[in-house]
C-alpha cells in the first residue's frame, strides 16, 4: 500500500504492508535510524517522534495512519549546523550515557517545552516518565530540559 | 614522576593487553626507520594517529556502551600528548588479536590502559618534539608542547602537530618517556562531556541495531520458551506466505559457554515481515529436562540448603559453629534476591555476512574476542576467517559479554548465504538473557559482651554463573565467585565462615553489573546493620570499628590492588560526613548507610528516606567512591549515579520469575525499570582519590544500594526488609 507523508520537511513515499508501523517505515524504508526500537509496545519511549508537533510512539502507530502528516525525527531537528536548543542542552549537560534512548528523550523534551510543561523539575520528571533510560542519565536530562525552559541568563 | 623505559613499555603493553601493536610498530620503527612518505601520517602506534589536518584519532580497543570509555581512554592519550582536545577523535577497533584483550567488563578499561595509552601519547609527543627541533635546528630540550603545538621557547616559533606528523614518523623511538605526575595534568581530572555526544544527539550515531550492509535481510527467531527445550518439528508454510518473507531456517542450539537457544529463524526483506512470519510459524517443541523448574521450587531448595552446612566451605576463620552453639543469643537473617535481567535499552542484535568461507559481523559486543572464537567454532572456520566489527551499543552491563547473539546471526547468515541482521524483540531480550542469579543467604551471628560481633556464619545458595560457561568448577569450587561480597567481606570478626551450596537450574546465568556483590553485599550490609542495632551502636561507628586490615584469604585476582582498609574507611567517613550523618533530620526522615568494595574500587552510600502511610520517599542519596585518581570526573559521576539508580531499580522493582522452566516476564510492563519520575531527586557523589593507579567506576556504586536503602527503611519504620525487590511502594 502506498503511503505519502512529510518527513523532516521533505515529502516521502513508500509502498508498505498496511500494518507496518511508522517506526519500521522510518528505519527500514527511509533509513532514518535515529528513532529506536526498544520494546514495540510503547513502554520505553525510544521510538518517540513528533507527528504534527505532537510526541508520538512510532512503534504503536501504523505508517498509513500518518499519511499526509508531518513527521519530525531526531535527524530533522537541527537546522543545518544550528542545533535545536534541546539538542544543545543535552550536549551541554551530557544528558546521556549510551545514548540509545536519547533521540526519544530529546523529542519528548521538545514536546514537553512546547506544551509549557517544564515549569519545575517535578513537571519535567512527570512529562518525561514515558522515556526509559537504563543508564539513568536522569539528573542530567532534567537539568537539560530545565535549562532550555529557563533560558539563557 | 614516573619514567617508563622502552623495555618496560613493551613489557607492560604486552602484559596487560591492548597495546601489542604499539610494541611491534615501535620496534619496527626503531630497527628500520619508519618511511616518511610525503603526506603519509605518522603511525608509530596502532592506537594513535595524527592526521595532517591536525585531528588525532585514537583507536579504542574497548567497547563503548555508555560508560564513557572512548572519552576516558582518549583523555589518557591526549593528556600525555598535550593535544588539543577539540581535535581528538575516537575510532572503534575492529577485532584483531594484535590489540590484546579487547574484552570490556569488570570496570577494567582505564585500569588496563592506564600505562599503555599514556605511554603511547608521551612517546608520540617526544617524536613530534624531536621532529620540530630538527626542523628548527635546535635542542629538543628548548621545545615545549601545548594544545597540539610544539613551541620553541627561545623564540616565537611554533608548529602544529599535523604539520609535523610525517616527519615525526621518521624520528627514532625514544628509549624512555616520562609520564606526568597528577600535579601536571591539564586535561585529566577535569570534566569532559562524552566524545560521542555530537553524533548521538544528531541521531547519526550507529548502534548495532542501525547497521545496514548491502543486500541485507532481516531475521526474527522464535526460540524455545523453555530453557533446554529443542525443536521437534515445524511447519513453515504459513510463514513463507507472508509477503516479504524469504526463508525459514532452523537454528540448532549451541551449548555451554555460548547458549544459543534452539529455534526457528524467519528471514525477510524487512523487520516487520520477519516478525509477522515468525508469528505464523507452527513449531512442536521438545520441552527438555528443565520444563518443571520454577522460582517457587528454586526458593524451596535454596531455603533448605542454607538451613544446613553448605556443600562447599568458601572460608573459615576461628570456630563460628562452636561459638554460635554456645551463644546466649543468636541473631539470624535470611535474605532472598531474584534473577535479574540486564534489560539494555537496545535489545540484542547482530548483523552477519557469510561469503566464500569467511564471515564478517557487526556486533554490539563487549567481547569481540570471545565472539570471534565462538563464531569460528560454531561455523567450523579458522578465527582468521571471522571479522568482528564492534558497534556502539545501547547499554551492556555484562549482557553483551556473551557471544550468543553473534553466533546466532552467523548461523543464520551461513544458512541463507546472505547478509542478515538478527533483530531481537524486547520479549526475546527479557526471556533469553543471562540472568543475575537468584540467591538465598542466611547469616547467623552472635555478639560479645562489648556488643561487637563474635561469630558470623554466612550460608549462600545460588545457581552459579560459572556453571553456564564451564563443565567443571573453577579451582576452589563454585562457591568463591558466588560469594564475592560475602566470603571476602571486610569486617573483622574472630569466628567467621562462609559456606556455599549450588542450586541446579536450567536458567542461563551471567554477569550483571557488579555481579555477585549485588546480592552478597545486600545480605552482609543488612545483617551488620541489625547487629549494630542489637548492640545499640551507631551503624557508621560500628562498621568503622570492624574495618581493620586484611586478615581473610585474599582472592587471587587482586594483583597490584590488594584490599585496603583505609580506602573502605575513607569512603565510609566521607559519605557520612557529606550526608550530615548524626545531625538532626527533618521530621519523619531517617538515614541508612552501606558500603563495600567491588572490582577493586570502594563505595559507601547514605540514603535519606521517609515512609509515610507505608509509602517510601527517597529524599537524598550521598555516595563516596574511591577508584584512585579520576580521569574524567563528569564521566565518573555519571557512572556512580547510573550505578545507584540501577541498584535502586533492582532494589525496588526488578524480578525475573521462572514458571514451567521459562521466564514469566514479557516486556517492561512486567519487568519494570525505575523511571525518571521515580529516581531520587538528589544524588550527590564524592571522590576519595587515593594515590594509586586508577581502577574503575562502572560497578562499585551498585552493590551497597539495596542494603543502604533497606537500612534507611529499617531506621524509619523499625521494619527489616530482607527480600528483593523490597516489599514497599513508592510515594
Amino acid at each position: 500500500m502506498e503511503v505519502e507523508l512529510t518527513v523532516n520537511g521533505t515529502g516521502r513515499g513508500a509502498d508498505v504492508d498496511p500494518r507496518t508501523a511508522l517506526l519500521d517505515l522510518l528505519r527500514d524504508h527511509f533509513g532514518l535510524t535515529g528513532a529506536k526500537r526498544g520494546c514495540e509496545r510503547g513502554e520505553c519511549g525510544a521510538c518517540t517522534v513528533l507527528v504534527d508537533g505532537r510526541p508520538t510512539l512510532s512503534c504503536l502507530t501504523l505508517a498509513v495512519a500518518n499519511a499526509g502528516r508531518a513527521v519530525t525525527t531526531i535527524e530533522g531537528l537541527a537546522r543545518g549546523d544550528q542545533l535545536h536548543p534541546v539538542q544543545q542542552a543535552f550536549v551541554d549537560h551530557d544528558a546521556l550515557q549510551c545514548g540509545f534512548c536519547t533521540p526519544g528523550q530529546i523529542l519528548s523534551a521538545v514536546a514537553c517545552l512546547a506544551a509549557g510543561r517544564a515549569g519545575s523539575d517535578a513537571e519535567v520528571r512527570e512529562w518525561m516518565s514515558g522515556n526509559l533510560c537504563r543508564c539513568a542519565a536522569y539528573p542530567q536530562i532534567v537539568a537539560a530540559v530545565r535549562a532550555v525552559a529557563v533560558g539563557p541568563g | 614522576m614516573s619514567r617508563v623505559s622502552r623495555r618496560d613499555f613493551i613489557k607492560v603493553t604486552a602484559a596487560v593487553g591492548g597495546g601489542l601493536l604499539v610494541t611491534i610498530n615501535l620496534s619496527a620503527c626503531r630497527d628500520k626507520g619508519a618511511p616518511a612518505g610525503a603526506g603519509k601520517p605518522a603511525d608509530p602506534s596502532v592506537f594513535v594517529r595524527i592526521d595532517p589536518d591536525n585531528s588525532i584519532v585514537v583507536t579504542i580497543p574497548k567497547s563503548e556502551m555508555g560508560q564513557g570509555v572512548r572519552t576516558s581512554l582518549a583523555m589518557l592519550v591526549a593528556e600525555e600528548l598535550d593535544a588539543d582536545w577539540s581535535q581528538m577523535k575516537a575510532e572503534l577497533a575492529t577485532y584483531d588479536p594484535k590489540y590484546g584483550d579487547m574484552g570490556t567488563g569488570g570496570s577494567s578499561s582505564v585500569r588496563q590502559n592506564w600505562v599503555p595509552l599514556r605511554t603511547a601519547g608521551a612517546t608520540l609527543r617526544a617524536m613530534l618534539v624531536a621532529a620540530a627541533a630538527k626542523e628548527w635546528g635546535v635542542d629538543p630540550a628548548e621545545c615545549t608542547t601545548d594544545n597540539s603545538f610544539v613551541h620553541h621557547t627561545k623564540g616565537d616559533r611554533k608548529l602544529h602537530y599535523g604539520a609535523l606528523a610525517a616527519k615525526a614518523a621518521a624520528q627514532p623511538i625514544p628509549a624512555g618517556v616520562r609520564l606526568k605526575p597528577k600535579a601536571e595534568w591539564k586535561l585529566m581530572g577535569k570534566d569532559r562531556v562524552g566524545i560521542d555526544v555530537g553524533p548521538i544527539t544528531h541521531g547519526t550515531a550507529q548502534y548495532g541495531l542501525d547497521v545496514k550492509v548491502p543486500g541485507m535481510l532481516y531475521a526474527s527467531i522464535e526460540r524455545t520458551a523453555v530453557f533446554g527445550g529443542t525443536v521437534k518439528s515445524f511447519d513453515k508454510t504459513a510463514a513463507l506466505a507472508v509477503p516479504g518473507v524469504k526463508d525459514v531456517v532452523e537454528i540448532k542450539g549451541v551449548g555451554i559457554g555460548v547458549n544459543v537457544h534452539p529455534g526457528v529463524a524467519v528471514v525477510a526483506t524487512n523487520t516487520w515481515a520477519a516478525m509477522k512470519g515468525r508469528k505464523a510459524l507452527t513449531i512442536q517443541w521438545e520441552p527438555g529436562p528443565h520444563a518443571g523448574e520454577s522460582t517457587e521450587a528454586y526458593l524451596a531448595t535454596m531455603r533448605g540448603a542454607v538451613e544446613k552446612k553448605g556443600a562447599e566451605t568458601v572460608n573459615t576463620q576461628g570456630d563460628p559453629d562452636g561459638v554460635l552453639g554456645k551463644a546466649g543469643k543468636v541473631l539470624s537473617g535470611v535474605f532472598e534476591t531474584p534473577f535479574l535481567s540486564h534489560a539494555t535499552m537496545e535489545p540484542m542484535n547482530c548483523t552477519a555476512s557469510f561469503t566464500n568461507g569467511a564471515i564478517e559481523l557487526w556486533s554490539p559486543t563487549q567481547f569481540p574476542d570471545m565472539a570471534t572464537a565462538e563464531v569460528a567454532k560454531a561455523l567450523g572456520l579458522k578465527p582468521d576467517k571471522v571479522k568482528v566489527h564492534t558497534t556502539l551499543m545501547g547499554g551492556g552491563f555484562g549482557r553483551r559479554i556473551n557471544p550468543d547473539f553473534s553466533v546466532e546471526a552467523a548461523l543464520v547468515s551461513k544458512a541463507i548465504g546472505q547478509p542478515v541482521k538478527v533483530v531481537w524483540t524486547r520479549e526475546d531480550d527479557l526471556r533469553h538473557d543471562f540472568y543475575r542469579p537468584c540467591s538465598v543467604h542466611r547469616i547467623d551471628a552472635s555478639l560479645g559482651a562489648d556488643g561487637m560481633p563474635e561469630a558470623w556464619r554466612h550460608r549462600i545458595s545460588t545457581p552459579s554463573i560459572d556453571v553456564s560457561y564451564q563443565e567443571k568448577p573453577p579451582e576452589g569450587g563454585w562457591g568463591p565467585n558466588e560469594a564475592d561480597g560475602s566470603g571476602n567481606m571486610a569486617y573483622r570478626i574472630p569466628n567467621r565462615s562462609c559456606e556455599y551450596t549450588l542450586l541446579e537450574s536450567g536458567v542461563p546465568r551471567g554477569w550483571w553489573r557488579a555481579v555477585s556483590t549485588t546480592h552478597g553485599i545486600f545480605a552482609v550490609e543488612s545483617m551488620i546493620d541489625d547487629l549494630a542495632a542489637a548492640a545499640g551502636k551507631d551503624p557508621v561507628e560500628y562498621r568503622l570499628a570492624l574495618i581493620d586490615g586484611v586478615w581473610w584469604k585474599q582472592p587471587p585476582d587482586f594483583g597490584e590492588f590488594p584490599f585496603r582498609a583505609d580506602r573502605l574507611k575513607g569512603v565510609l567517613q566521607l559519605a557520612a560526613e557529606k550526608a550530615g550523618w548524626g545531625k538532626p533530620l527533618p521530621k519523619g526522615h531517617a538515614m541508612g548507610v552501606s558500603c563495600g568494595y567491588d572490582h577493586l574500587s570502594y563505595a559507601a552510600e547514605v540514603f535519606e528516606v521517609s515512609v509515610v502511610n507505608d509509602r517510601l520517599r527517597i529524599h537524598r542519596v550521598v555516595c563516596a567512591a574511591d577508584a584512585g585518581p579520576v580521569v574524567n570526573p563528569n564521566g565518573a559521576r555519571s557512572q556512580l549515579e547510573g550505578g545507584i539508580t540501577m541498584g535502586l531499580s533492582a532494589a525496588l522493582k526488578e524480578r525475573i520469575t521462572i514458571t514451567g522452566g521459562g521466564v514469566a516476564q514479557r516486556n517492561f510492563d512486567s519487568y519494570s525499570l525505575l523511571r525518571i519520575n521515580e529516581a531520587p531527586v538528589v544524588i550527590e557523589t564524592y571522590f576519595v582519590e587515593t594515590d594509586t593507579a586508577p581502577t574503575g567506576f562502572g560497578e562499585p556504586a551498585v552493590p551497597p544500594v539495596a542494603a543502604g536503602l533497606a537500612n534507611a527503611i529499617f531506621k524509619a519504620t523499625g521494619k527489616r526488609l530482607r527480600t528483593l525487590p523490597l516489599d514497599i511502594k513508592m510515594a
